[in-house]
């Protein structure tokens, strides 16, 4: 395996953000409910992490109280903020100190850019589930614009944002892009998916990693359809909530058909394809014999 | 069983903080159990009228109130109700519950005597295993006791460890439920002909919106299995409501897991679902030909179901105008030739 493979991905914030319940969230398994039972983070947390097949990813969970910070930044620098892929920065909507949150937030990317200035920015606002419906998307773009200036000044202009919360789809929206920029030969995937969409004559086909079930890419359709911009997200949760109960009869899951008109199959030993046909006329075993033969292009 | 009323009734109550607005809002209004936390006490009598495959009410009674003050007219409350589920804390002390609850017992026997009585010891998600054993052994005995001093040994009370936050409280109502449901008996007969003939392991015929189970066939039910099922019925909804066309379909779904179980969803009437666990080959034979054995089931399940479905709604079409037993058990006698 080429260490072009190994991504380094830190995940930082403040003490108590949400940054391990995340994970646990997204990579274990862990039900919304299950993350009180999470404790402090000690240091750093390493965990490996295998999306795609050929893509390790190096998540470092990195404890947030303040003597740990401090670390990070002094003695263990160049340690820490080497060779990183992406920088995950989670801010607590409810913290009640805004000030010292950027402040440690700039004193991250002043690392990153000594020591990796080629490295991706994700900010993530967590815990909007605490905010009031109608305050949170000016919450959030004042936020965004307040961080936005300060990562411009340290060279890192195009910041990328999302409002998360454990409660809801918001959480693996904001992970599927992250770990999308991730993914090298995503116009491989775009296009043989459009063919498979094409030969199938399918309304949408979504494409999404088996282990994670984040959406890895979609075909386009934007045929004046209005189908809910949420969806992605939606199908993740539910799909992961089915992977979790099948796991308790032992097994886990292989496909799923529903009105003959949804399919949801494994596509390659990591990946699963969730296509949704016109109509529900079409011979079933056709279209199983169609995915059966789209395997080959997505290994 | 239903008194004046056509529909049966189920009555809701305990002392106050015991969880019996959450208990509804979850089960039948599909509330996350963690916002159940902000519920307001519940101050008057309320209750509600559900559709599933009988016609029934869920009436709660706030706890803070007594009863047997005369402006309630507790006698005919008591008097149309099916069953009298009473809710336990167990994380509180329960002995002034069981005073309260040993009260109304006796109270409600003596204006109808045909009333189920059923016990949840609630909020046990917190306590552990043992405890919980320790706290069900400790309430039955009080409350026998308690009832024995009243002279009433022979009425039958039910006992359940319930949590909103788990599926025991689903599984505790569909026992509840079940005993309500006068054909029962001809549903799990008509079951257990499906699971006879159509190598099923397990069959729950679901309410689609609160995940009760009407009926179920005569093998013993695991909770685990039920979970499962009760969540495929949420992975349906939820992925159908996503891409709903404008035609409305009967709902069929069907999953195959890795080690070649095969979790199967078709619509029944009354917003009922049938939910089956199929597992087509015997671990001896699992080779070669798999897949068709997969296939060649589902073609079986399909069509039996059809007939399944069929019965169902005979079942239901003269137990609505002639809801005497003989009608029913030849209609009953005409499925199983079917079959």
């Amino acid at each position: 395996m080429s260490s072009n493979n190994r991504k380094k991905l830190l995940l930082m914030g403040r003490s108590g953000a949400g940054k391990s319940s995340m994970r646990s969230i997204i990579f274990s398994n862990y039900s919304a409910f299950d993350t009180r039972r999470l404790g402090a983070t000690i240091d750093v947390e390493h965990s490996h992490l295998r999306f795609l097949g050929n893509m390790t990813l190096n998540l470092w969970d990195c404890g947030g109280q303040d003597v740990f910070m401090e670390n990070y930044f002094t003695q263990q620098k160049d340690h820490i903020f080497q060779m990183v892929q992406v920088l995950i920065h989670v801010f607590d909507v409810e913290s009640q100190e805004v000030i010292r949150d950027i402040e440690i937030f700039t004193r991250a990317l002043k690392q990153l850019k000594k020591y990796s200035p080629d490295a991706k920015i994700f900010v993530l606002l967590h815990k909007m589930d605490l905010v009031q419906l109608d305050k949170r998307n000016e919450l959030f773009e004042i936020m965004m614009s307040k961080l936005q200036e300060a990562s411009a000044i340290y060279g890192f202009p195009d910041l990328v944002g999302f409002p998360t919360s454990i409660w809801d789809e918001s959480l693996y929206k904001a992970w599927s892009k992250i770990v999308c920029s991730l993914i090298p030969n995503m116009n491989v995937y775009q296009s043989n998916l459009k063919k498979l969409k094409q030969v199938l004559d399918a309304r949408e086909i979504i494409l999404f990693e088996k282990a994670t079930f984040l959406v890895v890419c979609s075909s386009n359709t934007s045929m004046g359809e209005s189908l809910d911009p949420k969806r992605f997200e939606k199908i993740s949760s539910v799909m992961k909530n089915f992977k979790q109960s099948s796991m308790k009869l032992k097994s886990s899951f292989k496909t799923l058909v529903l009105n003959d008109n949804i399919y949801v199959s494994e596509l390659s030993p990591n990946m699963i394809c969730f296509i949704v046909l016109h109509r529900n006329d079409d011979p079933q075993d056709m279209v199983l014999e169609n995915i059966k033969k789209a395997k080959q292009y997505f290994q | 069983m239903d008194g004046l009323d056509s529909k049966a009734t189920i009555l809701l109550m305990g002392l106050r903080r015991g969880g019996k607005s959450s208990i509804c809002k979850v089960v039948f209004h599909n509330m996350q159990p963690l916002d159940t936390f902000y519920l307001e006490s519940t101050t008057n009598p309320t209750s509600e009228h559900f559709s599933t495959l009988i016609d029934l009410g869920v009436m709660e009674l706030p706890g803070q109130l007594n009863y047997f003050e005369p402006s309630y007219e507790s006698e005919n409350l008591f008097k149309s109700v099916g069953a009298l589920v009473y809710v336990i804390d167990s994380q509180d002390e329960y002995l002034s519950a069981l005073t309260n609850l040993a009260m109304i017992i006796e109270y409600a026997y003596k204006v109808n005597p045909r009333i189920n009585f059923e016990v949840l010891i609630h909020k046990v998600d917190s306590l552990s295993e043992d405890f919980k054993l320790d706290t069900q052994r400790d309430i039955m005995q009080r409350t026998g006791d308690e009832l024995l001093d009243l002279g009433l040994e022979g009425v039958q009370v039910s006992f359940y460890l319930t949590s909103i936050f788990d599926h025991s409280i689903y599984e505790a109502f569909s026992r509840i439920v079940q005993k309500l449901v006068p054909e029962l008996p001809f549903l799990e007969n008509m079951l257990d002909n499906l699971v006879q003939h159509s190598k099923i392991e397990k069959c729950f015929l679901f309410d689609i919106n609160s995940k009760i189970y009407v009926a179920t066939d005569s093998s013993p039910v695991d909770i685990q299995t039920y979970e499962v099922c009760a969540e495929f019925v949420d992975v349906t909804i939820d992925l159908q409501d996503l891409y709903k066309n404008n035609e409305e379909r009967e709902m069929k779904s069907v999953s195959t897991l890795v080690n070649g179980v095969v979790i199967y969803l078709r619509q029944m009437i009354r917003g009922l679902a049938l939910v089956a666990l199929i597992r087509p080959t015997d671990s001896s034979t699992a080779t070669v030909d798999y897949d068709t054995s997969i296939e060649s089931c589902l073609t079986v399940m399909d069509y039996n179901i059809d007939i399944f479905k069929k019965g169902l709604e005979n079942v239901w079409k003269h137990a609505k105008v002639l809801p005497e037993e003989n009608e029913r058990s030849v209609q009953q006698d005409q499925f199983q030739t079917a079959f």
